[in-house]
């Protein structure tokens, strides 16, 4: 392979990961303030077309954008009210609107199915796409592949460098300790559940205005919200890890298509399931490295051990749990 | 009497909120909402064509959601349907291309749909093991193992199976027609398959309501410490479950090749997994309502197919109609809950 098919392979992964990473650091948020948003695929499939519609409509890319992120936002406080307010199962509220969303995108959708619509130009970054070999390639990409990447460091600060990230992390652990130090814990589940919804929201402007253009059934994204859950796990719940985990299915999905040249027989969706024994194996993992016996049998392959250690990370305690300020 | 003046209120209260958001919806899109409507019920009940194809997915819908019941009586979240119900499939199939010469038609069915629920169990039992021995969320495993089932069925339609010479989308060879479940003259549904569902209603209610077994089952999912003073085993219980749940789901994937694909496709399960999630959870999980709400949705699913036709509308208003109501059930359940909580 030589210098230049490489630097394309590593552009087409960097696009490719892109509305994931976003999407994926959403639910990290979500998860990590003791939410969980299941409706994932859904909501980004239907903020996918209302972004196109309205970016359609207008002509503006920062309108499309915009109400696809309200979009994920309302879908994201239905899971919040829902769950957090009425105390019903989260897993419950968020299945049923991943189903209903995907049949609302497709119905409300259809009269802008295969139209031609407003796509994202690609941004040469000064000086950095000037770098022979790999500047032009690498920094030509749409404006929202450089963002978000900058989204992971700005998830991992808010997360570990700043009060209200710790308040964050202190919901999700601990909503009982939170409450006696005066934060409101439902009231921050709420907003990180928007937050979180917000940014899946964008991630399906991203796709339907940017990295898989256009509207249709099927879009070509149907999914892909539960390979984002699945990387939420399989990077153990740290924005850093969960990106790298998006970076590495854009890697197999791009490698996914030139393998298909090697066994033709076998298709590109077989290479899709790839991220879910990964994150039953890192689940795995994670319980098993909890047990005594387990840990003796590390000890003497350290190189495992490392293995584990680094895929290992541990859920927020209170995901998925209600609290009741009463209790 | 006074549980069914509140569940008659519920249900009134669920369509008051679902039907016009409905209403709604379609007017945006500039359609009436009485023609929709009026498609959609003859669409389904119209002929008894119509409704033979109804109760065609009303059979495997109902199969899966009786399953999930007892897994949701035990406390799990049977997520993994979708993946037990395409194992299923294939286990049928895997039988049925076997082929005839052996034996008698209807016994090679008969083992063919054995083979269906033998390998759903198997696939639910993986997604219990990996809970109770390897300590991963039921939701998750059964998420992951669908996907890997997805994964399974493709490789083996684009694989081994593959039609000499083509591989496609369109699926597997066709069954010989020895192989096809028998219908009756003039019906589109096979009465085996029916049969095979209205068994399974009576057997469930059987027993979850009446046997030790479905009582023993209820204490371990409310209670999974407390049953081990009775010297019960919870995760016998949860395993047990679990491998009944992925038996039906399983018997599901195995109408859906036997009685009306005739061979495997990749959309085998038609998404009746995860709508079977749907009906128990707008059942308030609990039985006597499901076969009718299994019987609207598969009217729903059903009444649809004629609406890009007749109205230019896409037939995912049939999932918009039924993921509102199940919405509208949790908002309903919900302030009741919350009223409960503020009255005691």
């Amino acid at each position: 392979m030589n210098n230049l098919s490489l630097t394309l392979l590593l552009a087409g992964v960097l696009a490719t990961a892109a509305p994931l990473i976003i999407a994926a650091l959403g639910e990290t948020l979500t998860e990590k303030a003791g939410v969980i948003n299941l409706s994932l695929d859904g909501s980004l499939l239907l903020s996918a077309m209302v972004g196109f519609m309205a970016a359609y409509e207008s002509g503006s890319f920062t309108l499309g954008f915009a109400a696809a992120a309200v979009t994920g936002a309302v879908i994201a406080a239905l899971v919040g009210i829902f769950g957090i307010y009425l105390g019903q199962l989260q897993v419950a509220v968020g299945f049923a609107l991943t189903l209903m969303c995907k049949d609302l995108a497709y119905f409300l959708g259809n009269p802008y199915a295969r139209l031609q619509g407003p796509q994202l130009l690609s941004l040469e970054l000064p000086w950095l796409s000037d770098i022979p070999l790999l500047g032009p390639v690498l920094f030509r990409q749409p404006l929202v592949v450089y963002l978000s990447l900058l989204l992971i460091a700005l998830v991992w600060w808010y997360l570990y460098r700043t009060g209200r990230g710790l308040e964050l992390r202190a919901v999700g652990e601990n909503p009982e300790a939170a409450y006696t130090r005066g934060i409101d814990p439902r009231r921050k589940q709420l907003l990180y559940t928007l937050v979180g919804g917000a940014l899946v929201g964008a991630a399906g402007a991203a796709f339907s205005l940017g990295i898989k253009p256009g509207w249709g059934r099927p879009q070509g994204i149907e999914g892909i919200g539960w390979i984002a859950l699945a990387i939420v796990i399989f990077g153990g719940w740290h924005p850093v890890k969960v990106a790298l985990g998006a970076l590495l299915f854009a890697f197999l999905q791009v490698i996914g298509i030139s393998l298909q040249g090697v066994w033709p027989s076998i298709p590109a969706q077989v290479f899709q399931v790839a991220p879910f024994p990964m994150m039953i194996l890192a689940l795995l993992l994670l319980n098993l490295a909890q047990r005594e016996t387990f840990r003796h049998a590390l000890q003497r392959r350290p190189g495992l051990a490392l293995l584990v250690r680094r895929l290992q990370g541990a859920p927020p305690r209170a995901l998925g749990q209600n609290f009741k300020p009463d209790r | 009497m006074q549980n069914l003046k509140q569940h008659l209120i519920d249900t009134l209260l669920i369509l008051a909120i679902a039907g016009p958001f409905t209403s709604l919806l379609l007017a945006l899109v500039g359609a009436s909402p009485a023609d929709a409507f009026g498609h959609l019920f003859s669409g389904s009940f119209g002929s008894w064509s119509k409704f033979s194809r109804v109760l065609n997915v009303w059979i495997p819908l109902t199969l899966c959601s009786l399953g999930l019941l007892y897994a949701f009586r035990s406390g799990l979240w049977n997520i993994g349907v979708e993946g037990q119900l395409v194992l299923g499939a294939v286990g049928t199939a895997g039988v049925l291309r076997l082929g005839v010469d052996a034996a008698s038609p209807l016994l090679v069915l008969m083992l063919a749909l054995l083979a269906g629920a033998l390998l759903g169990s198997l696939w639910a039992l993986l997604a219990g093991w990996l809970k109770i021995k390897g300590g991963v969320h039921e939701i998750f495993a059964g998420l992951g193992l669908n996907f890997v089932a997805m994964g399974i069925i493709l490789w083996l339609i684009f694989g081994p199976w593959k039609r000499p010479g083509i591989a496609s989308m369109s699926g597997t060879e066709p069954f010989p027609r020895e192989l096809w479940f028998p219908m009756l003259e003039g019906w589109r549904v096979s009465p085996f398959a029916l049969a095979l569902a209205l068994a399974a209603i009576v057997i469930t209610a059987w027993v979850l309501n009446h046997s030790r077994f479905g009582l023993n089952l209820k204490a371990v999912g409310h209670n999974p410490r407390a049953v081990l003073l009775y010297g019960l085993s919870p995760q016998t219980y949860l395993l047990t479950a679990i491998i009944i749940s992925g038996a039906l789901a399983g018997l599901a994937g195995g109408v859906q090749v036997s009685a009306i694909y005739h061979r495997l496709i990749p959309a085998i399960s038609s998404g009746y997994g995860y709508l079977s999630l749907l009906v128990v959870m707008l059942a308030n999980f609990r039985l006597l309502p499901i076969p009718l709400i299994a019987l609207f949705f598969a009217a729903l699913n059903v009444g649809s197919i004629q609406l890009p036709m007749m109205m230019q509308l896409d037939s995912s208003l049939a999932g918009v109609i039924q993921g509102a109501c199940v919405l509208s059930a949790l908002l309903v359940f919900g302030l009741r809950r919350l009223k409960k909580g503020a009255d005691g």
